[in-house]
This record gives structure tokens, C-alpha cells and sequence, in this order.
């Protein structure tokens, strides 16, 4: 026992200095840890703790350019900018970000801030960016939120440009708006996400010029997100301006002409595809897109049944109803089908097919040769027009004069519209074309459908004696200087060699369809000037009441199965300065409804510009000025 | 009596002396820095009460020379009874700031009982360690008094909740144990005992201090909760480079991205401005204060001035570590000062009189070849 006692007791007394020099090996050894660190974190890995340092401090603010200003032809201002505030938030620099969004939402009057937030976050926000909580603050919330500035951490204010419409609605559909980038056009460019971007008409197809450049703000900040001093400042660039060849003036006259009414009217110039005015209505008001539209607004606007966002002048797709009895005409004479001294017969129809095809005047026109039938609109006349030339060399003059082409308008989803031939059948439907068809196209229906700026493009080439111009609408783009930076030549797209006389004969008989006896477009007369035009009523889809042009029970007729109006015209007839086409839905008869507008926007138009026949081309025999640029293409 | 104060004189440990007053003034510099953002004034209220300190802790370190540390034998015992008597009025009477309770106010003054406790458990330890150990060394039999002596301590500071504190306290005492002869078969035992205790204390931490367990693991989990302070100081440390931003330009501290800049995260403001330059030169300071503390310990003249030395040295070194691990993310955040850098009375004048005692050890060092 005691000798197995005296074994265990064997081991040494442990040694003081041994463990002393095994503790201080131990602490050299951590301490040697702790600077390898050290070397990691200070040398190895140091830039990139010097970016986060600095992201730390520094804010980088963008500055956004102010957006380029619209002028109209006169250089009148017609979308402007103007500073606005935002309230914007940095959540990460803020302690109790629930307690500042409680204070920030008393001091706004608003709620769902914390959504907002959420939903910045969702969408991927990287760390320390501002999230803009509210747009264009009233001036009362601005200074509740400069007085507050302490309990609000986190929260600055942000002057922004905003976009201002000086007329509303004025032109909206040619003009656009601007919105808010997408996440698409984040992806494309260099754009920030907050950043305005064009959205839709001359906003965004001039987006890049009316732009300008970004500058910014390198700001120090500390850790609660109060700015200390800006350490470092780009200046921005403004945006460059456009004028646009509309005319504010004629553009206020269309816009009254057309108040309260359904359709669209555009007017150029025909001596060189210049666009004066251009309606679509029912039309909308592009500043309420400007900062962040509210979803109810797009909703309403979106779900409108009257689609106020369709700019009806490019996307409208009409039957041209009486209106295509032009074309008919310059085709049946081109393709020698048809002479001034063509006389059919018109008792009130036409027996083709098996059906009989009704003149609009139930107990006809009688013996009736081109001048009258289109002075008094004779759909019988037309028909056998027509049904000479057959579909195809009158969709071949059609195509010539632009329809069922697009214009190459500088907008948007413009529609080309429809301008049938066997082929385009065939294709289409997989079915030969049946000369019946021939009937309703040749008085503007059937399967023809135009947009209101290919009858201007028609009643423009009318006017000209044979160019067909691209429409345009901006005139030139202004430097920061002042002066053009650059401008926009007229663009010929065809040039057609009319005979000359054909195009004589189709001016005088428009001209008296406006002042002559029996002429159906009366109402579009202007004093001392020769106004030449066509009318046109169009049964729209769904109406088989076929009383075209026939007027007597047109009240009766439910709305929206009433007849679309239209009308055609240029002036004056021999020095053309402009050319129009209006078409007015569901508005019944062209000459009445249409007319009236064609005829406001005129007399607006030459009190301004008078007819001047020294600084015009004489069209009636002249071929146009060789001075113009050609299309490329 | 004049014969012994020239003897004395002559054993007068200038290079530990020197090397605390460098550090001493590394901390007032930092000091300066870091509460620069909040007064505008170099010479704030903080930074001159921190040459105060310091002023007085010199004069302690001084006059330690002349006190002999073997008198501890006596004063062990009341001293640390005193110190526990200031924890438990702590928990009674004790100011507190963000959730605990670590002061007591005596106007002129908020003392901090957990940084006395550091310097009287090194003393009571060393007073019961210095027998000399059975054959095979301590056994666990006889590691009951001392558990309890650390015990008492180390729970009052952890229920102020100072985790730091008393992490240290028992890294001190584990430390002192086993230098004095712990057996390496009740070593293996206590350490499997400890392992297994591990999930059990993770119960009884409070929801932050799991919280920055946590984070530790993973900082950027939450980056703005607890993540927070490792991320920001980690940052700043980085964000020294080589030579440092210079003296009063580190902006993390500056803009009040660093938490409790004049204390616990110091190392982070010093390592910003001063790079790995400074910081070497930081970490040299203590490893030859470390160095020159164990070779005291190693020639001390008895068993209690070894250890006692050693005891001093560990609080040093265990401040040290866990707090620069911490600030550079090697360790969870726990709130300890970096000795004689950090601000604060109470932290000062311990480490000042524990560098006092070591002068005084090895001033009746024995005199060998």
C-alpha cells in the first residue's frame, strides 16, 4: 500500500520556470497572430477597406442635367423645367428607421413610406443609395422638412428638374412625356436608376439630345447621413433644346376646333412634309407622368375605353370612306381607264354581282361625268371607276400616294394601315380577290383603312403636284448656344410623275367641292382664299345601315354606330401652304362635322401666314424645287 | 535606509517604465483623435483627465520602487475583499450607461470596481499559489479555494454585465494555475469539463451577447445590428494602409462610424491614422512589455514575486489579445479596454499599479550570475 502509494507520488513537482517559459512562448505566439492579421487586414486587403472607408463617408449625388426645352416654330416656349423637390432617405443611416419614417410621414401628411422602402429593397437597392419616398413636395412640406432636419436622420431633400407641360394637354400625343427608367433602360445605358428617360412621342425619340449630361456631388457625410461638405463637384450638362415646326397658334385653333370631339386632325406643309399642327383626342395630360405617375392615374388612363394614350393621327386605322375617291380618280386617269369626259350613269345603284351597290342620293345623279361625281361625292360613278381599273392598278396609285405604307414620321408605333390588292388577299386570307370587292374599296371601304396622316400625305401630294414628303416635326435642335446644333432638311420619300393635267383637273373639281354649286365641303369656304377639299363619311364596322352621305335619320342612330367624318383640303388651290385631314368619329357627315374643323385651323393659319404665291412654288404646272434632299434609300 | 533606496535606484526598470509611458502616450494621442468629432477641441475634457491619470499613475509607478511587493502578502486578502464589497455596491448603487451597470459616481470620478478586480484576483491567487505544489502537481482537490475566489468576482462582473471583465479575470486566474503546477491530468479533465459546459452556458448569455456570438460568425448577416461594429472597425483598421491616414484624419472615428472610439475600439482609430506601421510599433510595445514581464517572473526571488509578476504580466497580455483580436474581427465583440491606451480612470491607474508591482519585483530580484 505504502510502496504503491509512494509510486504514484513519483512524478516531479512541476517546474515554475518550465510553465513560465511556456506561457510567455504562448503569448508571443498570439501576439504574432494579431499581426499577421493585422498585415492582412492593413496591406493585403487594404484598398478595398479604403473604398469601403470612403463609401462610408462619401455620397456620390448625381445632379441631373435640366432637360432640354420645346419651342414651336416661333421659338414660344412649350415644355419647360422647373426645380422640384423630392424627399429621398437613406435608410442605412438611420438608428430607428421606423421611428423616422413615423416622423417623416407626420410631417408629409402621407403613409406608406415603410412600403416604398420595401419595395426599393425588393428591387435590389444596393446599400446606402437613397430611396426617393415622395416627388414634387408642396412648398409647406419642403420646410417642415428643412426645420426637422435633426430628427430626421437619414432624410435629405433632392432638387430635381421637373418636366413642365406650359399648355397641358396641348399636342401631348406629338410631344410625349417622360417617366421614370425602367429597369430596362437601366440595363441599356447610362442611366441611374431615379433618372427621367423620354417615354413616348418627341421625349423619347429625342431623348438623347434632350437630355443632357449628368453632373455630381462627391459629399461628405458621417455616420447618421448629415453632410458635412461637398468635397468634390462636376457641373452637369443641360440638355439641348428643340424647335419643333409646329405652330403654337394653329396648333391652339386645332385643339379648340377639336374640343369635345373624338378623332384627329393634322395639318402639314406641303412644300415640305412639315407637321403645323397634330390632335388626337381624347388626349391626356403629360404632367401627371412627370415624377412617378400614380397607379390609379395609369389604371384609369390605361382601362379609358376611348384609348387617350392612341395617338389616333398614326394609329388610327380608318375606312377613308368618300375621301379615296381622289385616288381613284388619279389612278383611273394615269392608267387612261378613265377622262374628264368618262359619263356613267347614276340612278341611285349599281347592279353588280347579284347585289345591288347604293349611291349615297337614293334617286341618283343621273348622267354624271368626273367633275360632278366628285363634287357631289357620286358613289356610282366611283363604282364603275373602280370596277375598270381593277383592284390591283388601283392599289398600285394607292401605294404611290402612301397608303397602307408607313409615313416614316419620326413616332412611335405609327400604323400603316391597309390598302388591299389580290395579292395582299391571297396572302392574307388564302382566297382570290372578286371584283365586287373592287366596289366598296373604290368608295373607301371594304377592306381599305388609312390613318388621318396618310389623307394629309394625300391631300398634301395633291397640293404639291406629285412629292411625297416625309412628315416631320421637329425643325431643328439648339445648342447650348443658341444656334442650331442641328436641322432637319425636308426628306422626299417618292417623287411622281404625274401628268400634270390630271392633277389640274382633281384640284378644280376639290376646289368646288368647297365653293362650288352642289360641292359637299361648303362649310370649310374661307373668304378671299381658295380652299380645294374632299369630304368623307365612313360607315364604321358593324353599321350595315349603308345611309351614307343620305343625313335623314342620322340622330337616330346610336352613338357609336354613327358614321366617321371625314374631310381633306389644301390652300390655296394654286399656291398650297397647307394641307389638312380631319376626321371626326362617329361625327356623321365629313362636310358637316370635319369641314367646320379644317376651316378654323385655316382661317387661324393664313391670318398668320397669308397666302404669299411669291415665296410658294406655282404648282399648277411646275415640278417641284430640285433643291430639297432626296431620300437616301 | 539611503544604502537600500540607491540599491533600489540602481534596479529601477527603465525600459518597462519607458515602455509604459510610450504606450500611455499612444493612448492620449488616440484619445485625442477619437473625441475630436464630438468637442471640436484637441485638448477636451477627456484627453486632459487621461494625462491626469496618467500623471498619477506615474507617481504610483514610481513610488511602487519603494514598496515592497512581499507587504501584498498582507494586503491580499483586505484588498480583495474591499473590491468585492465595490461590486456588490455596484450592482446596488452602481451608475449605469446603454444596459449595465459598471460605475459607481463619486462626483469627481466614476470608478469602475471590474478594473480593481483584474489587480486583486492576480493577488489572491498568487497568495494561495505560491505553496509549492504536491509531487504531479495541483489536483482538483485543491483547486476548489481558488475556483472560489474567482468565482465570487467573476460573477458580480458578469452580472453588471461585463462578459469582458470577467472573461479576463478567469483567463488571469487559468493562467496563474497553471504556471504555479496545475497537473496535466486535472488539466485534460477541466478542459473536457469545460467543453461540455460550453452549450450550457450559451443559455445563460443574455440575447446580446449571443447576438454578437453570432455576428461574429457572420458580420455581414445584419451589417447595421451587431455585425455593425466588427464590419465599421475591420474597416477603419484596413483603411490604414501602411503609413496610416495621419493623426486626426482617419474619418471612420471622425464621422462616428467607429462605437466607443475612446475605449473599447481605440486600436481601430490608432490603426486608421498610424497604418501597419504604427500598429507594429503598438504591438512591439506590449510584446516587450510582455517579454520583459516573464523574464521579471523568470528571476523574481521567491515563488509568490514569480508569480505575481506573471499574474501582472497576464493582465497585460490577455487585454491585449482579446481586445486587438476583437477589433480586427479575430474574437466576438466583448467590451475590454486596451491596457494603458483606452481612456478611463479606473482602467489607468490598475494597469499603472500593476506595472508599479512589477517594478517592484524585479527591483528585489535575485542578484546571480
Amino acid at each position: 500500500m505504502a510502496y504503491s502509494r509512494r509510486q504514484k507520488n513519483n512524478r516531479p513537482v512541476p517546474k515554475l520556470e518550465l510553465r513560465i517559459a511556456i506561457i510567455s512562448a504562448v503569448m508571443m505566439a498570439a501576439l504574432t497572430a494579431v499581426a499577421v492579421r493585422l498585415y492582412y487586414l492593413q496591406v493585403i486587403r487594404n484598398s478595398e477597406f479604403t473604398e469601403l472607408a470612403d463609401r462610408n463617408r462619401i455620397r456620390i449625388r448625381r445632379v441631373t442635367a435640366p432637360r432640354g426645352l420645346v419651342f414651336d416654330r416661333r421659338h414660344r416656349p412649350l415644355v419647360d423645367t422647373h426645380p422640384s423637390f423630392n424627399a429621398v432617405i437613406v435608410p442605412e443611416d438611420s438608428d430607428d428607421l421606423t421611428q423616422t419614417v413615423k416622423s417623416l410621414e407626420t410631417l408629409l401628411g402621407q403613409t406608406g413610406i415603410k412600403a416604398k422602402l420595401d419595395t426599393a429593397d425588393d428591387e435590389g437597392r444596393p446599400e446606402y443609395e437613397p430611396v426617393t419616398v415622395e416627388e414634387r413636395l408642396e412648398w409647406p412640406q419642403v420646410v417642415a422638412l428643412e426645420t426637422h432636419q435633426l430628427d430626421l436622420p437619414g432624410v435629405s431633400l433632392e432638387i430635381t428638374p421637373a418636366r413642365h407641360y406650359l399648355y397641358g394637354s396641348l399636342a401631348a400625343h406629338l410631344l410625349g412625356y417622360v417617366g421614370e427608367v425602367d429597369r430596362e433602360d437601366l440595363m441599356k445605358a447610362s442611366y441611374k436608376s431615379g433618372d427621367e428617360i423620354g417615354k413616348f412621342g418627341l421625349e423619347r425619340g429625342w431623348e438623347p439630345f434632350l437630355r443632357g449630361e449628368a453632373g455630381g456631388q462627391e459629399i461628405e457625410v458621417d455616420s447618421v447621413g448629415r453632410r458635412l461638405r461637398v468635397l468634390k463637384e462636376i457641373p452637369d450638362h443641360p440638355g439641348q433644346s428643340i424647335v419643333l415646326t409646329l405652330d403654337l397658334d394653329v396648333q391652339q385653333a386645332a385643339e379648340q376646333a377639336m374640343a369635345g370631339k373624338m378623332g384627329a386632325m393634322v395639318a402639314l406643309d406641303p412644300n415640305n412634309g412639315d407637321i403645323l399642327a397634330m390632335v388626337s383626342n381624347p388626349s391626356f395630360d403629360p404632367d401627371i407622368f412627370g415624377g412617378g405617375i400614380k397607379s390609379a392615374d395609369w389604371r384609369k388612363l390605361m382601362t379609358d375605353p376611348d384609348h387617350p394614350l392612341q395617338n389616333r393621327v398614326i394609329q388610327g386605322t380608318y375606312p377613308p370612306g368618300s375621301t379615296f375617291k381622289i385616288v381613284d380618280s388619279i389612278a383611273g386617269m394615269e392608267e387612261k381607264t378613265l377622262t374628264p369626259d368618262t359619263t356613267y350613269n347614276c340612278n341611285g345603284g349599281l347592279w353588280f354581282g347579284g347585289r345591288t351597290y347604293h349611291c349615297w342620293r337614293k334617286h341618283g345623279h343621273g348622267a354624271i361625268q368626273l367633275h360632278r361625281a366628285i363634287v357631289s361625292s357620286c358613289d356610282v360613278f366611283f363604282y364603275q371607276v373602280g370596277e375598270k381599273l381593277g383592284i390591283d392598278r388601283l392599289s398600285h396609285w394607292a401605294h404611290l400616294l402612301g397608303l397602307g405604307e408607313r409615313s416614316g414620321i419620326a413616332l412611335d408605333n405609327e400604323k400603316g394601315g391597309t390598302m388591299p390588292s389580290s395579292a395582299w388577299k391571297q396572302k392574307r386570307f388564302h382566297e382570290r380577290w372578286y371584283p365586287a370587292e373592287t366596289l366598296s374599296v373604290a368608295i373607301g371601304q371594304g377592306y381599305v383603312t388609312t390613318t388621318p396622316l396618310q389623307m394629309a400625305e394625300v391631300a398634301a401630294i395633291v397640293a404639291n403636284g406629285g412629292i411625297r414628303y416625309r412628315p416631320q416635326f421637329v425643325k431643328e435642335v439648339e445648342g447650348l448656344d443658341g444656334n442650331a446644333a442641328r436641322t432637319y432638311e425636308p426628306i422626299i420619300e417618292d417623287r411622281i410623275a404625274f401628268d400634270p393635267e390630271i392633277i389640274t383637273e382633281i384640284r378644280n373639281a376639290m376646289s368646288d367641292v368647297v365653293n362650288g354649286a352642289g360641292g359637299t365641303g361648303h362649310k370649310a369656304q374661307l373668304e378671299g382664299i381658295e380652299v380645294a377639299g374632299k369630304s368623307g363619311t365612313a360607315q364604321v364596322v358593324g353599321n350595315q345601315s349603308a345611309n351614307l352621305e343620305s343625313g335623314e335619320d342620322e340622330d337616330k342612330i346610336p352613338y357609336k354606330y354613327r358614321d366617321n367624318g371625314w374631310f381633306i383640303a389644301f390652300a390655296p388651290k394654286d399656291h398650297p401652304q397647307i394641307a389638312i385631314a380631319c376626321i371626326i368619329e362617329h361625327g356623321g357627315h365629313g362636310g358637316s362635322s370635319a369641314a367646320p374643323v379644317i376651316h378654323d385651323v385655316m382661317k387661324r393659319y393664313f391670318a398668320l401666314y397669308p397666302p404669299n404665291p411669291a415665296t410658294t412654288p406655282d404648282l399648277t404646272n411646275a415640278m417641284p424645287d430640285p433643291n430639297v434632299a432626296e431620300r437616301d434609300d | 535606509m539611503p544604502a537600500i533606496d540607491r540599491r533600489l535606484l540602481g534596479h529601477f526598470d527603465w525600459t518597462l517604465f519607458l515602455s509604459v509611458l510610450a504606450l500611455a502616450g499612444i493612448g492620449v494621442l488616440s484619445v485625442m483623435s477619437a473625441s475630436y468629432a464630438s468637442s471640436h477641441h484637441a485638448l477636451n475634457g477627456l484627453v486632459t483627465r487621461q494625462l491626469l491619470w496618467i500623471l498619477i499613475g506615474t507617481i504610483i509607478m514610481v513610488g511602487a520602487l519603494f514598496f515592497d511587493y512581499r507587504a501584498m502578502l498582507t494586503y491580499a486578502y483586505p484588498l480583495y475583499a474591499g473590491c468585492l464589497a465595490l461590486l456588490i455596491a455596484v450592482s446596488v448603487i452602481g451608475h449605469s450607461t446603454g444596459g449595465s451597470r459598471r460605475w459607481i459616481n463619486l462626483g469627481f470620478f466614476h470608478l469602475e470596481p471590474s478594473e480593481l478586480a483584474k489587480l486583486a484576483i492576480v493577488l489572491v491567487m498568487v497568495r494561495y499559489l505560491r505553496e509549492e505544489p504536491p509531487r504531479g502537481g495541483w489536483r482538483l482537490r485543491q483547486m476548489i479555494i481558488p475556483a472560489v475566489m474567482l468565482g465570487v468576482p467573476a460573477v458580480l462582473v458578469l452580472k453588471q454585465p461585463d462578459l469582458g471583465t470577467a472573461l479576463v479575470l478567469i483567463l488571469i486566474s487559468v493562467t496563474l494555475v497553471f504556471v504555479s503546477g496545475l497537473s496535466w491530468r486535472t488539466m485534460v479533465a477541466l478542459g473536457l469539463a469545460a467543453m461540455l459546459a460550453a452549450p450550457v452556458s450559451w443559455h445563460y448569455l443574455k440575447p446580446y451577447q449571443r447576438q454578437r456570438l453570432v455576428s461574429f460568425i457572420d458580420p455581414k448577416a445584419d451589417p447595421l445590428g451587431s455585425g455593425y461594429h466588427i464590419i465599421q472597425s475591420e474597416i477603419a483598421i484596413g483603411a490604414g494602409g501602411t503609413w496610416g491616414k495621419g493623426f486626426m484624419k482617419g474619418t471612420q472615428a471622425r464621422l462616428n462610424f467607429l462605437p466607443e472610439e475612446t475605449t473599447d475600439f481605440i486600436f481601430a482609430v490608432f490603426a486608421e491614422e498610424f497604418g501597419i506601421v504604427g500598429s507594429i510599433v503598438l504591438l512591439m510595445l506590449y510584446a516587450g512589455l510582455i517579454a520583459r514581464g516573464t523574464w521579471i517572473a523568470q528571476h523574481a526571488r521567491d515563488r509568490f514575486g514569480a508569480l505575481l509578476a506573471l499574474g501582472l504580466t497576464g493582465i497585460v497580455f490577455w487585454q491585449v489579445a482579446i481586445n486587438i483580436a476583437m477589433t480586427t474581427g479575430m474574437l466576438p465583440v466583448v467590451g475590454i479596454p486596451l491596457p494603458l491606451v483606452s481612456y478611463g480612470g479606473s482602467s489607468v491607474l490598475t494597469m499603472m499599479t500593476a506595472m508599479g508591482l512589477l517594478i517592484s519585483v524585479n527591483a528585489r530580484r535575485r542578484i546571480h550570475s
